[in-house]
């Protein structure tokens, strides 16, 4: 029954084999030349071995007439030591070399012990030779997918990461020329034409252009750019060609600095990396001794103590059995794999992951601070209402823009907005400022009060308050009340729904610390539905306000901090992750953070961690299925209810399971 | 004095004991091979020249993995 399912294998080795030379091995790149190799190897030795299968030991035995006597038995084992060298010379080599190199326990070692003994107990015997250079065929094809499926994958994921360009256009002497983007120096004035990818960060000097950013932010809209708009490289132009002036090298560049951080970001090792390492520096030697002991305590007891056969032959094949299962390789290659995936998978959305340790705490993330302004809201502040006004809502707006001409606060920037026209300074005299309260000037010799209460106050004027949060501008004109002004900050189309996503993805408190009032921010924070809400915090006064919420936090929860990386980087390295948002083109907050969220949606946060949780739980299911295996593989293969060939099979089996599984962290675009 | 090398290697827990080999070897104040593109990065202690000490790694990863290959 065995040797017609281990035929029926063979076969569709053979065929199998046979089909991806011809398929894949003809295609340019589709294998390297090792590859090849050892595909033909396979096909040969697996050819050998199944016609060796139809010619019994009997038929080789009436060869002794012919010739010497037991001539047969000796004719049979050549004819299968050469099918096992085809298939296992380069394994026994290695091996040899391992022990001349005081590196004894590596996986070809334990193969060519496994295998080797095997072929002496089938020589003992004359018996099934079959056994041993099945094994080692199935382990070299084990091998052989393991190398073809990674490097297949690994050249995918990075395929999908590379945004990397490849030349610039510089006109010289009115023709367009490709060089190197290394070579452009700044200040250049290089060309990108519809469907290229601007290359080095830069200002655009002529034309306009749809861009796609969609290799950057995962964002799919595309933005439109124009004449003195800055571009960052690795968008793509769409529509319109733009000569852009260089503002960067290219090594400076965007596109360049993205690509070293998730080059490099897997080379940040996990805890689960670090702890599988360890493991198989451990697992190896200790399989190996176990076979050992295997091997000859059994026996011993049996002989010395039960007074039974010793049956060296039965342990001697088990301890074998002991050393296939040993091989550590599905789970060392499955872990960095998923890792890798998962970093490449979240890069395409937009989420820059710095380092595999970075992606395993964010899965623990149980915790997020945010910070308001620029986080949740949008950083921009704008007149958001007047009320209490006898005059026109423009004619009020235009006294406030003109008194406030002269500041550069981002009050009066956004009253200058709302006005809406370049104010014109001649109309303005005596302006006054009053620190702290606000401005007195005179505009069209009419005079105008601009400020916040205590001004009012200030000048003996009585106000109305406003009902509405946010910083109120009160007006006076020729001393009489005329009204006021609320200008507030605007909260993000998504961030609601991006706290509550937050939650549903496992993320037990949510925490806003703001420098505002606190007014301001209990409003915002109960409009999104936060929980806690710490307000009228100075930049220090953050950080303390984190290490606090560190120390609350209870076991492995962890804390993210979420800002727009412009002056919370103290905070950002100082929570357990930092997460940077709208960080595109900033230099700072890609230093400073942890995570780096290329477009300022907040919902990006809640997607990142369930990448991360994702990939985790990948990591996770990838330890416990090839430990699982191994252990009841090494139990079994003790009490001799599991063979060579349930070993070989399980091995080979859980490393492919593991490097598919790793696989599906590359997709993450749905969750 | 940090640099990156592109290597060769075919697994992953080859990998892992040139890493370990590269460590060990004297000059070397940290190393770290990176599988999955290929890459070993070596930081090197101070006043050590890079080229000898690459060679020594190279000869310490050869011992344990006869398989692998750095570009120097």
């Amino acid at each position: 029954m065995q040797e017609l399912i281990i035929n029926i294998l063979l076969g569709v080795v053979i065929l199998t084999a046979a089909g991806l030379l011809i398929f894949i091995g003809s295609r340019k790149g589709g294998m390297t030349k090792k590859q090849r190799t050892m595909m033909i190897r396979i096909l040969i030795s697996a050819s050998a071995l199944l016609g060796l299968q139809f010619v019994s030991a009997e038929m080789f035995d009436t060869l002794d007439v012919y010739l010497f006597p037991s001539a047969g038995r000796w004719i049979r084992f050549a004819c299968y030591l050469i099918d096992y060298f085809i298939i296992g010379y380069d394994i026994l080599k290695k091996a040899a070399k391992g022990i001349k190199n005081r590196q004894v326990f590596d996986e070809n070692f334990l193969m060519a012990v496994a295998t080797i003994g095997a072929m002496a107990l089938a020589v003992y015997e004359n018996g099934e030779y079959l056994e041993a250079i099945a094994v080692m065929l199935f382990y070299q094809i084990g091998e052989w997918f393991q190398g073809y499926a990674v490097g297949k994958s690994r050249r995918n994921i990075s395929n999908l990461m590379d945004i990397r360009p490849d030349y610039a256009n510089v006109e010289r002497d009115g023709k367009l020329e490709q060089v190197d983007p290394d070579e452009v120096g700044i200040g250049s004035v290089i060309v990108v034409q519809p469907g290229e990818k601007v290359p080095i960060d830069g200002i655009i000097v002529e034309g306009n252009s749809s861009l796609n950013t969609s290799a950057l932010t995962g964002e799919s809209l595309p933005r439109e750019a124009k004449v003195g708009d800055e571009v960052i490289s690795g968008c793509i132009s769409m529509t319109g060609v733009l000569k852009i002036q260089t503002t960067k090298e290219f090594g400076e560049s965007t596109v360049s600095k993205i690509l070293d951080l998730v080059e490099n970001a897997s080379s940040r090792k996990s805890k689960s990396e670090d702890f599988i390492s360890k493991f198989a520096k451990v697992y190896t030697p200790a399989v190996c001794y176990s076979a050992l002991a295997l091997a000859i305590l059994p026996p011993l007891v049996r002989m010395l103590f039960m007074g039974l056969a010793a049956d060296w032959g039965v342990w001697i094949y088990r301890a074998l059995t002991f050393l296939v299962i040993s091989c550590p390789c599905a789970l060392v290659i499955s872990i960095p794999l998923s890792f890798f995936a998962g970093i490449g998978g979240a890069s395409q959305q937009g989420v820059l992951v710095k380092g595999s340790n970075y992606l395993e705490i964010l899965s623990k993330t149980k915790v997020v601070v945010f910070d308001k302004t620029g986080t949740l809201t949008q950083g921009v502040f704008e007149v958001n209402g007047i009320h209490h006004n006898e005059l026109e809502n423009a004619q009020l707006i235009e006294y406030a823009a003109l008194a406030e001409s002269a500041s550069s606060h981002p009050i009066s920037k956004s009253l200058q907005r709302a006005y809406g026209k370049e104010p014109d300074r001649t109309r303005v005299s005596d302006i006054r400022e009053i620190s702290g309260n606000g401005v007195i000037a005179k505009v069209d010799g009419i005079e105008i009060a601009a400020g916040n209460d205590k001004l009012m106050k200030h000048l003996n004027i009585p106000y109305i308050d406003c009902h509405q949060t946010g910083t109120i501008i009160h007006m006076a004109i020729k001393g009489a009340y005329a009204g006021h002004i609320v200008i507030s900050d605007i909260v993000k189309p998504h961030s609601q729904a991006a706290i509550a996503s937050l939650k549903s993805s496992g993320v037990e408190k949510t925490v806003m610390l703001t420098g505002d009032a606190k007014k301001v921010a209990n409003q915002v924070a109960n409009s999104l539905g936060i929980d806690e809400v710490y307000s009228e915090l100075l930049p220090a006064g953050k950080v303390e306000k984190v290490e606090e919420l560190l120390r609350m936090k209870l076991g492995k929860a962890k804390l993210a901090f979420v800002g727009d990386g412009i002056n919370d980087a103290p905070v950002l390295s100082r929570a357990d992750i930092g997460i940077a948002m709208g960080a595109m083109g900033s230099d700072a907050a890609i230093e400073a953070a942890d995570i780096v969220l290329m477009d300022d949606d907040p919902m990006k946060i809640s997607k990142a961690i369930r990448i991360s949780r994702k990939c985790l739980r990948i990591v996770y299911q990838n330890i416990v299925l090839a430990l699982v295996v191994k252990f009841a593989c090494l139990i079994l293969g003790a009490f001799g209810i599991a063979n060579m060939y349930l070993a070989i099979f399980a091995d080979v089996g859980v490393m492919i399971l593991a490097v598919l599984n790793a696989i599906r962290c590359l997709f993450v675009k749905k969750l | 004095m940090k640099k990156t090398y592109k290597i060769e290697v075919d697994c992953a827990n080859c990998a892992n004991l040139m890493e370990d080999a590269a460590r060990k070897t004297a000059g070397v104040a940290s190393a770290t091979v990176n599988f999955m593109t290929q890459k070993m990065i070596v930081e090197f202690a101070d006043g050590t020249d890079p080229k000898n000490v690459m060679q020594d790694v190279l000869k310490a990863c050869k011992k344990v993995e006869p398989d692998c290959e750095i570009e120097l």
